[in-house]
């Protein structure tokens, strides 16, 4: 595969797209396990009943994770520099993420030619999920 | 209210060995494809000594220490009121198979909004490598819905 380079990446140039599939219980509970976070709100339908939400929903840092599968399916992960999220809306059993990106920006930074990338999370409504950003060096 | 007394306060230091299985574990559980991840072989081939954590993999390391779960005892935060709000890394060097990362937060700040009925927690973290390098700096602001 050939890697993007930073004469031949233009403003408005998108990332191929990430598809995910819906959401379900066993995704949850792996992404507890492996993750660290054993918040029973996303693998307790019972605990998250009594937190006032329909049922267990996804982990940020999953919807996060999946938009660092965007980036580095794009580019090596040693050229990632900043990689910001704003979690916007809560990722529910059945959601079928999409992950999206698009190059805003050419800049040096720190001496290093690199593009800034908007990237995005969305349900299949359409609906916003995770919003956030990156800076990736390219050669 | 969350007692603004904790802007300032240090969290004890998280270590996280990076480790093979639980790298390997982490990419299926994300469904990460990519051999880079998997296998060391592809991972060297990549040029990284062997696999590498992938980008938001040392959110972990304060999870597994306990030190995010007594953070919000101390600050009073329920689970059942907690929303992650916003999560960023600042990359300097990768974190691959056998090192070791330490991480070290800083609660710096704690304010409000619409009226106390959201209040915020910003922690800011530096994670360091067995030779003291600096393998990358976390933000993370969390939401407590009241």
């Amino acid at each position: 595969m050939t890697h993007p380079t930073y004469d031949s990446i233009q403003i408005g140039d998108e990332l191929p797209a990430l598809q995910l599939a819906p959401v379900n219980r066993t995704t949850l509970a792996l992404f507890a396990g492996a993750s660290g976070d054993h918040n029973p709100i996303h693998i307790d339908t019972d605990f998250a009943r009594k937190a006032g939400m329909p049922d267990v929903f996804a982990q940020g840092m999953l919807g996060m994770a999946w938009l660092g599968r965007l980036l580095t399916q794009w580019v090596p992960q040693a050229q990632l520099r900043r990689f910001d999220v704003r979690f916007q809306g809560i990722t529910h059993l059945g959601h079928a993420v999409r992950c999206t990106g698009r190059v805003v920006e050419k800049l040096e930074h720190n001496g290093e030619r690199c593009v800034r990338v908007e990237v995005l999370s969305a349900n299949q409504y359409g609906q916003p999920r995770i919003a956030g950003e990156a800076l990736v060096a390219l050669r | 209210m969350i007692d603004k007394k904790w802007i300032g306060h240090e969290l004890p230091a998280s270590v996280l060995p990076i480790e093979r299985t639980r790298l390997q574990f982490f990419a299926k559980a994300i469904g990460e494809t990519d051999p880079v991840y998997t296998d060391a072989a592809a991972a060297r081939d990549a040029g990284y000594p062997d696999l590498p954590a992938p980008p938001t993999f040392l959110f972990a390391a304060e999870l597994d220490s306990g030190a995010s779960g007594q953070m919000l005892d101390d600050l009073q935060i329920p689970l059942s009121k907690l929303l992650h709000g916003e999560q960023s890394f600042e990359y300097h060097r990768p974190a691959c198979v056998g090192d070791t990362v330490t991480v070290r937060s800083t609660i710096s700040d704690i304010h409000d909004k619409k009226n106390g009925a959201l209040e915020f927690v910003v922690k800011t973290s530096r994670a360091t490598n067995q030779r003291d390098e600096l393998v990358a700096e976390l933000r993370t602001v969390i939401v407590c819905r009241h």
